[in-house]
């Protein structure tokens, strides 16, 4: 029987060469189809600080991050997350989780899922204290300080805010220096002023009234004092509006503190 | 071949299914395409095969208890999975008019890739051409022991027959496979055998 060395009789070793790998993102296939995902899934999208790319998972949002620090590349981002949260980015193209665009549109993001777990305790009460913040107001380090029942704890809170893995939807952005200045932000003062603006803050109102020692604003027919960004304060009449250097000399003028802002005498975090 | 760290995987499946179907998955997708892609001779039909063994698997595995996944033997009981929803695909295309004759010329299937790499040789597509010319009692051992890497004792199992039974099944394969190689080798290459 003639054969010839290109087509030699079918031996084990012949045959055992026709096993082949699985083809590439198998698993992950196999995976998503079940609904166990091993690492977050990953979706691009539009906010006022720019496209943005988010992470989430089965408990929720785990990460965000403006796509331009990565050169819009997502593979630069999975590296980052990867290193973050030690859980890789799998599957394809995904969905945005249910609300999300909602959410970057209206600067309301409060029923919106978060993946807080890798974070303390104390990094996730400053965070969910400060997703209570509205859209369009700031407040200062020493009020969610003082909300959260840790008043003495505004540096801590700082460094809190510095670590929230979920910037823009959870607006560490809205909490400013307890004298009314902007002050520093993970993504830099830049983006702080954008997003700020974009909500409707007048950011050079709130300077000038920081310059000039002022942290309270009232009403002198309602006699209510507010934070000066607050949606009351806003609404007060140049006329009428009267101004508080501290919460103490607020009370002793007979006003008492608005029940939407709820302002009061705040630590500095010097 | 062997999967040494099996006990491994089923002793992480056993403590949180979730969690460990992953490493099982990736333990035996090699075994499971392998043999779903030489029986059926399509990529796109292995990879349907393949990821729907895998779907099956983990629906039957959540109604295991521990000491059912602890006693699993992983790879006979992923590929009669495999072969179940291999003979039901043939039913099903036997009754409808297929449009190509076996998808072993796929257009799809010559797209570069990895795994294609593993045919470019003309030993490897002459082998494959072979494989699916053989019938299914012959074919399937052949692969289960050959290419997927089988012991006796596991095809025995998959196939639900004795080790001497699947022993023979496989030695007869191979000689048919032979037989057909000395065949056909004339007929792809006329002027050399000459």
């Amino acid at each position: 029987m003639t054969t010839n060395a290109s087509h030699p009789m079918p031996t084990a070793t012949a045959l055992r060469r026709l096993r082949v790998e699985a083809p590439e993102g198998f698993v992950d296939a196999v995976l998503d189809r079940l609904g166990l995902h091993e690492g977050d899934r990953l979706v691009t999208v539009p906010s006022a600080a720019g496209d943005l790319f988010v992470a989430f998972n089965d408990g929720g949002i785990s990460a965000v991050m403006p796509a331009a620090l990565f050169d819009d590349d997502a593979a630069e981002f999975a590296l980052h997350h990867r290193r973050e949260t030690g859980r890789p980015i799998v599957g394809g193209t995904a969905r945005p989780p249910a609300g999300l665009l909602a959410a970057l549109r209206s600067g309301r993001a409060t029923n919106l899922r978060y993946d807080l777990s890798g974070l303390t305790p104390f990094e996730r009460a400053v965070l969910t204290k400060t997703l209570e913040i509205p859209s369009g107001e700031v407040r200062p380090y020493g009020w969610v300080a003082r909300e959260i029942g840790r008043p003495r704890a505004v540096r801590a809170v700082g460094s809190a805010l510095g670590r929230n893995p979920v910037p823009v939807l959870i607006p560490c952005h809205r909490v400013v220096r307890s004298d009314g200045q902007i002050g520093n932000y993970g993504l830099g003062v830049a983006m702080k002023r954008t997003l700020l603006s974009a909500e409707g803050v007048d950011i050079d109102r709130l300077e000038r009234l920081a310059d000039a020692g002022v942290r309270f604003v009232a009403s002198d027919t309602t006699h209510v004092y507010c934070v000066p960004s607050c949606v009351h304060a806003r609404r007060i009449r140049p006329a009428h509006e009267v101004h508080f250097r501290t919460a103490a000399a607020a009370s002793a003028a007979g006003y008492r503190p608005c029940s939407h802002c709820t302002p009061a005498e705040v630590r500095d975090a010097s | 071949m062997a999967l040494r760290s099996d006990p491994t995987v089923l002793e992480a499946m056993a403590d949180d299914l979730d969690a460990g179907y992953g490493a099982f998955v990736r333990a035996h997708s090699g075994a499971v395409y392998s043999t779903a892609l030489r029986l059926s001779g399509s990529r796109a039909e292995a990879d349907d095969l393949a990821q729907e063994t895998f779907i099956r698997a983990y629906r039957a595995l959540r109604r295991f208890d521990t000491d059912q996944v602890h006693a699993l033997e992983s790879r006979p009981w992923l590929l009669t999975i495999t072969l179940n929803l291999w003979r039901n695909h043939l039913r099903r295309a036997a009754r409808r008019p297929r449009p190509a004759g076996p998808g072993l010329l796929d257009a799809a299937d010559r797209r570069r890739g990895p795994e294609a790499a593993a045919e470019t040789t003309d030993e490897s597509r002459f082998l494959v051409a072979l494989l699916l010319e053989l019938p299914e009692h012959h074919r399937v051992p052949v692969v289960l022991r050959h290419v997927a890497g089988l012991s006796y004792a596991e095809i025995a199992s998959t196939l639900d027959c004795p080790v001497g039974t699947a022993k023979a099944n496989v030695s007869r394969g191979l000689e048919r496979l032979r037989a057909l190689a000395s065949r056909s080798t004339p007929v792809l290459h006329g002027q050399e055998a000459r």
